[in-house]
């Protein structure tokens, strides 16, 4: 076990944990922000997509020993009441089914826009590809980013 | 109809034997809010009342007229969460946006049918859930009348609103909810003229929609409470595998662990849906303080098996399959003389379809909380069947029925997986065994390993036709381990003078369960590629053989037993032929069709395909249903989407493969499922406009698909597909 300060959605929180833990883990069952998602373990689903210093990482391979300062920012951090774009697109399209990977697919998309605010189809379709939906609500997502890239 | 004299306002409970099958409308006991994060309903921008006042099971209103509706039905991703409220409300006649919607728990004093499964929830609910809405107005009507002295029939609703117009009065529901909660409940209510409706067919988001874009703790995954453990299984890996030891003393002294033991949960005797689900009963268990520490232990975990029955493979499957297609003749339906038109001269042809295993995939790998003490037993988490479940777990802890309490959150996806409470049960056994709360979690390894799948099927089709143009002679003969796919009385059933159908099935030590429309989601692929084939060969375009099918069946039906009206199955596909503007020809767009008919709805699809190095491209998908009446058109279309891509993912890519016992793909690096880049470029909805009542979405937009890439695929690369799943032929 071991002690991190991690700056996660803009406060420090102090963990104690083992230092192989998984950022997914440590996010779910030591700092109880449960959007952040389990689906696969192996960062082939994306459900656990969150930002580290802005960037769109899978949480369920980053250990928590090597995060140091970075920043994290999780589905719970990324705007204070639901009102990022991206989130204000997912509601206008209803792109939810079951919602479960929403929060992943989110993440990821507002990364994408943070780098390329006008993305191209082929761009949007992508940089997202690593998020799976068995819902199968992708064309939403995409006509949802669609949306986001053109709103303030 | 039965009174019973209430002690105060707030515990009394009114029965009434209302339309729709026995539906109770009984007092919701003491509703309480609570700081639960689950439990706490989103208010958006409605204000909170002062004070509820619960008309039925169904419904309480706020002191300020904010309406809280109680979904009975689990929420899987279907929407009926959002849906089945929209009907209460529009009965109701409140606006929508002063309503709340909460989750009821099982109650099965209160409710019918809590379940997600059969795409039923809509159909079944449909007359309840408007007489439920349609009641309560009717009893704030009365304490509205009582209150102002006048007649019932000179007051009108609309938006929450009572008007007296004589006098020129209003006021909101909430003044006179109270009064109205007293009243005894009316036995005959007058329903809406769908003309006046303001909230069916107009369009709803989905009422979880800003809990799911925030990452609110929604999901059975995301439920906590304090002193709660953890709780993985290692099941055999091998179906047909018994536990004899593993390193118990060695993972006890893990960090974070508290304990290892092995379960043996008694299965003989379980229902037979569960027990048919449930072929794999032991494990070990493994309890802890977080889910890292579980998930090293089982890296850690070393166990001795024993072999019970032998270790099935996929080749032996195959080999089952046709045997079972060429040995046996179970007959289901038959109609006229198959047998001798066959053999007279005429132009046959016959061809062979199958399909693997399939597993589910929900996003969220199986899980549940449980708090089971020696008289009282307390459940959280996603499932399709509640009250099965809570019925097993009575049964097996000889708890009182009445004592276990089960509480459904949102589903991350179900697709049939959730019905079975597999898992449900174990949760119980470890919380049961350990003295504690719990919270059951199984890796995606441990999910797609220890699946309830999908049956592996074959089907083999034969049709005889003349030289004028029609079919003389069908012969359907399916198999399947375990459980055969065909329906004997659904199409072509019907249309055609002689017909045959058969149907076979294996026993095997794997297993199977439902899996989105069961049964159609491999008959009408392999059907619809078929009846397309039988066109080209008998020189007629696929949609005119199929029209002329369904003509016969309308006008001169063959047979007294056919599942299918005709005239709507033509519908969809001439209304698809339309939108799609079916005979028109693009260079480089490859176009199928297919039309199924499952679930009480009608779908009916054309899939445009191109080739990129090889490789097929979905550009578009277009959709005609008829679902009847359509209570939420956005959530409707979203559903016959996801159907689409579901169907277009399996064909092209689904199978779980077996060796030695042994599933072959246990996670998404092996097992792959439709993404970003693959999904069709557009999907394109069209509903029929009826006024028939209204049926379910969450499966009937997946089966047809499947046939209609597959006659797709067959105009860009001129080779029929019949072994799903396609990519693998289009790669071989």
């Amino acid at each position: 076990m071991a002690k991190y300060s991690l700056h996660i959605n803009g406060s420090l929180k102090e963990v104690d944990v083992a230092e192989d833990t998984p950022l997914l883990w440590v996010l779910r069952d030591h700092c109880s922000l449960y959007g952040t998602k389990y689906g696969c373990g192996i960062a082939q689903c994306g459900a656990c997509t969150i930002h580290l210093d802005g960037v769109a990482m899978r949480a369920c391979s980053i250990p928590v020993s090597q995060i140091g300062d970075q920043k994290i920012t999780t589905i719970e951090g990324l705007s204070q009441d639901g009102t990022h774009k991206v989130q204000r697109a997912w509601i206008e399209h209803d792109v939810a089914q079951c919602g479960y990977c929403q929060s992943g697919q989110i993440m990821s998309a507002a990364a994408l826009l943070e780098d390329n605010p006008s993305p191209n189809d082929a761009e949007i379709r992508s940089a997202m590809n690593g998020n799976i939906c068995r819902c199968g609500t992708y064309t939403r997502i995409q006509a949802a980013i669609r949306s986001a890239s053109n709103m303030k | 109809m039965s009174k019973i004299t209430h002690v105060n306002r707030r515990s009394f409970i009114k029965v009434s034997a209302a339309t729709g099958g026995g539906f109770v409308l009984g007092f919701s006991l003491l509703s309480a809010c609570t700081s639960d994060p689950i439990k706490e309903p989103f208010y958006g921008e409605v204000s909170k009342p002062e004070q509820w006042n619960e008309l039925n099971a169904f419904l309480k209103i706020g002191d300020n007229g904010v309406v809280t509706i109680f979904s009975p039905n689990p929420e899987i991703g279907q929407n009926i969460k959002t849906s089945m409220p929209m009907i209460i409300a529009e009965e109701l006649d409140i606006d929508w946006k002063d309503v709340i919607v909460e989750q009821a728990p099982l109650d099965t004093e209160k409710y019918t049918r809590q379940v997600a499964g059969g795409s039923q929830s809509i159909r079944q609910g449909w007359t309840s859930l408007r007489t439920t809405g349609a009641t309560a107005r009717q009893m704030l009507l009365m304490a509205a009348a009582d209150k102002w002295s006048v007649a019932v029939d000179e007051l009108r609703t609309s938006d929450g609103k009572i008007y007296h117009d004589i006098s020129n009065k209003e006021m909101h529901y909430g003044i006179v909810a109270g009064a109205a909660a007293l009243l005894e409940v009316p036995e005959n209510v007058t329903l809406k003229d769908p003309k006046d409706y303001t909230i069916i067919g107009k369009g709803i988001r989905n009422v979880d929609g800003k809990a799911i874009v925030t990452g609110a703790p929604v999901f059975g995954m995301d439920y906590h409470e304090e002193g709660m453990k953890y709780a993985m299984v290692e099941h055999a890996p091998s179906f047909g595998m018994s536990l004899q030891d593993f390193n118990q003393a060695e993972l006890r002294q893990m960090p974070g662990i508290l304990d290892a033991f092995p379960m043996t949960l008694p299965v003989e005797g379980l229902h037979r849906i569960t027990e048919k689900a449930f072929k794999k009963n032991e494990a070990v268990v493994i309890v802890g303080n977080s889910t890292w520490s579980l998930l090293k232990a089982k890296k850690a975990l070393t166990v001795n098996w024993s072999i019970n029955t032998s270790p099935e493979d996929s080749n032996m499957h195959e080999a089952t399959l046709s045997a079972l297609l060429n040995e046996h003749d179970n007959t289901l339906r038959k109609d006229g003389e198959p047998e001798r038109v066959f053999s007279q001269d005429l132009t046959v042809i016959e061809r062979e379809y199958s399909a693997p295993f399939l597993p589910h995939n929900t996003m969220s790998p199986m899980n549940f909380f449980a708090d089971v003490s020696e008289d009282k037993a307390r459940l959280v988490g996603p499932i399709q069947l509640p009250e099965l479940s809570a019925g097993l777990v009575a049964d097996m802890f000889s708890i009182p029925k009445e004592n276990v309490h089960v509480e459904m959150t949102r589903m991350g996806g179900g697709f049939g997986r959730r019905l079975y409470g597999n898992w449900l049960l174990e949760a119980a056994w470890i919380s049961k065994h350990i003295q504690a709360p719990v919270k059951l979690i199984y890796s995606r390894e441990d999910d797609m390993a220890n699946g309830t799948y999908r049956p592996a099927y074959k089907v083999r089709y034969k049709a005889a036709f003349d030289n004028n143009k029609n079919v003389l002679a069908f012969h359907v003969k399916g198999a399947g381990i375990h459980g055969g796919p065909v329906f004997a009385n659904r199409f072509p059933a019907g249309s055609i003078d002689n017909y045959l159908a058969q149907d076979e099935s294996a026993a095997s030590n794997i297993s199977t369960g439902a899996w989105r429309a069961p049964k159609s989601n491999f008959i009408a692929g392999a059907e619809q590629s078929f009846i397309d084939e039988l066109a080209e060969a008998m020189d007629l375009d696929p949609i005119d053989l199929r029209l002329q099918l369904f003509e016969k069946a309308a006008t001169s039906p063959v047979g007294e037993e056919n599942d299918y009206d005709a005239n709507r199955y033509a519908n969809v596909l001439k209304e698809v032929k339309q939108k799609s503007a079916w005979g028109s020809e693009t260079p480089g767009i490859y176009r199928g069709v297919a039309a199924y008919y499952c679930h009480n709805s009608y779908v009916a699809q054309v899939v445009d395909i191109t080739l990129e190095n090889e490789t097929p491209r979905v550009k578009k998908v277009w959709s005609a249903v008829d679902c009847g009446r359509v209570i939420n058109p956005e959530g409707a279309k979203n559903q016959i989407e996801g159907g689409v891509i579901d169907g277009l993912s399996t064909a092209l890519y689904g199978g779980l493969t077996f060796e030695n016992g042994t599933p072959q793909q246990t996670n998404f690096d092996r097992y792959q499922v439709m993404r970003h880049l693959d999904a069709p470029e557009e999907i394109e909805t069209f509903f029929i406009n009826t006024s028939e009542e209204p049926t379910g979405l969450g499966e009937p937009g997946l089966p047809p698909v499947i046939g209609a890439l597959a006659n797709a695929l067959y105009k860009a690369t001129g080779k029929r597909y019949y072994d799903q799943p396609f990519m693998n032929s289009l790669l071989g």
